[in-house]
């Protein structure tokens, strides 16, 4: 009992979070600046566009390992090996991190 | 409900709070000004109304509606219509940004105000300005805003109609005709611009003129994505493209407009059937008048803030900034925009400014289908620099790779749609 109350409560607090910035916090606006970077060519919340993939809603250790393969000439690409060679850990990190919270 | 459910809606409520900038007088909400409604002044007003829902942010623009400078050139070569490179501000309307359709006459720095052309007055507790370059008009001797009309320079869109001068000025040419391009010195608008531009113009003249030639006067020696423009060039329009560098006396100093003759520094005069004079230019005239600038006529500002050095409370972003080694591009003006809003939220809650990394990417089509691509990731470096980080970025892979140019083409159009919508959607 207590505990599904406390599973309410914080669900409804996570609303009126959501609430007081929506639809800000669901298109994901207040990311990262390093996150930010990618809407330009993912679109503005990483649904992708055209030929270029979405990156919304994917788990985030898939999204760290894809940008750490890419930094390492690991994975082929177009571009994406060098946009990747000029992030850090921390930051590819919080980039992966932010993708995974939005919806697909 | 339960007590616990209370105190987390408590817990939520304080969060919210915490959320919304504080506001620097005793009630109201903060005031962001935004002075252009382009790459950066659009980007800056849409992300801070995502990102800081509690601001009350105003954007002054001239024009109702914005032509893109990029794919510009692909409506020259004839894959775009105007209509597909104009973009609305409803979108940002909807997002609760008060546009107001004028254009900035003065800036008030110590009383925080803005004074428009048609006598409102804007009051602000932080400026993002972002209102692009002015042509330096005379600094080519002979081209004026009446020789703008005969040889375009179709480098600030306005209205678009600088851009269809120039389609129009190329459909009326006869075949076997030759279009003149004067190219200035660094640092301009859109490094990679003027060499798509001659793209896209050889790949309409190779369609339905293809005895024409392209003669690009230029006064530099080398130019962005140098390689990969020649190589593309040769591959898909032969001999059609000749580039005179600057230490070929490709320096244009002086133009005819009514013979349409562009006159190099040696005074060799190529008579051309079009001309495309991109000329040399400065931060926009409100920078320049409201003593942002510096002697070479662009703004110096705070690299990890964008504020400006002599106006902490106004932010400078896109073209009119001196960002260099960062290109004047749309998607640093976009990528930089964030941090200056960001910036100028933190300084009126008393905090640091966030952590910054600042992001270009450009791609150019050389033909319709074969793109290439440059990247640069840039941070704030000692003494007030911007330092791009070492062993990233830089341009695509040279060599045979059709696969790469076909579908970095493919990329330039999804890129395009993108962040028109990260700015307008």
């Amino acid at each position: 009992m207590m505990a599904r109350h406390i599973r309410v409560g914080m669900a409804l607090a996570a609303a009126v979070m959501a609430g007081g910035v929506a639809p800000a916090a669901a298109q994901g606006a207040a990311a990262s600046l390093a996150a930010q970077g990618c809407l330009g060519c993912h679109g503005p919340n990483g649904e992708g566009q055209d030929a270029i993939p979405g990156i919304a809603g994917r788990p985030a250790a898939g999204t760290e390992a894809a940008l750490k393969a890419f930094r390492a000439n690991e994975r082929p690409g177009t571009i994406m090996g060098r946009i990747a060679r000029g992030y850090t850990d921390a930051e590819i990190a919080a980039v992966a991190a932010f993708f995974a919270t939005q919806p697909r | 409900m339960t007590r616990l459910t209370r105190r987390a809606a408590v817990a939520g409520g304080a969060a919210l709070l915490l959320a919304a900038p504080a506001a620097p007088r005793a009630q109201g909400t903060a005031r962001l000004l935004v002075i252009g409604g382009g790459f950066g002044g659009a980007s800056a007003a849409r992300y801070a109304r995502l990102a800081h829902p509690g601001l009350q942010v105003t954007l002054v623009e001239p024009l109702a509606r914005f032509v893109t400078c990029p794919y510009g050139n692909l409506l020259l070569g004839g894959f775009r219509g105007i209509g597909d490179i104009t973009h609305s501000y409803d979108g940002l309307r909807a997002r609760g940004v008060t546009v107001v359709h004028d254009r900035a006459e003065a800036i008030d720095a110590p009383a925080k105000r803005v004074r428009l052309r048609g006598g409102q007055i804007l009051p602000y507790d932080k400026l993002i300005l972002a209102p692009g370059i002015a042509i330096r008009w005379g600094a080519l001797e002979g081209y004026d805003e009446a020789a703008a009309e005969m040889m375009p320079h179709a480098w600030m869109p306005g209205d678009g109609s600088q851009t269809l001068l120039l389609r129009r000025q190329l459909e009326a040419m006869p075949d076997g005709g030759t279009v003149g391009f004067a190219i200035p010195d660094n640092p301009f608008r859109c490094p990679p611009g003027p060499y798509e531009r001659i793209s896209m113009v050889a790949a309409y003249l190779k369609r339905h003129k293809p005895r024409s030639k392209i003669l690009a006067l230029d006064a530099k020696q080398a130019f962005s994505k140098q390689g990969l423009f020649q190589d593309g060039w040769k591959a898909l329009y032969g001999e059609m493209v000749e580039w005179v560098p600057g230490n070929r006396d490709g320096k244009v100093v002086r133009v005819d407009p009514r013979d349409r003759v562009l006159e190099s520094e040696f005074g060799v005069r190529h008579k051309v059937d079009v001309a495309n004079v991109i000329p040399p230019q400065s931060a926009a005239r409100i920078v320049t008048a409201s003593d942002l600038a510096e002697p070479n006529g662009w703004a110096r500002v705070n690299t990890a803030t964008f504020a400006s050095v002599v106006a902490p409370d106004i932010h400078i972003v896109g073209d009119a900034n001196n960002g260099a080694p960062m290109p004047k591009s749309g998607y640093v003006a976009n990528s930089t925009a964030k941090q200056a809003v960001a910036s100028a939220v933190a300084a009126l809650r008393g905090q640091a400014p966030p952590e910054a990394v600042y992001f270009n990417t450009c791609y150019s089509h050389v033909g319709e289908d074969y793109g290439i691509s440059v990247v640069g990731i840039f941070r704030p470096g000692p003494n007030n620099t911007f330092v791009e980080v070492p062993n990233s970025g830089g341009v695509s892979p040279r060599g045979d790779l059709p696969d790469q140019r076909r579908l970095e083409a493919q990329y330039a159009d999804a890129w395009y749609a993108s962040i028109t919508r990260d700015m307008f959607g």
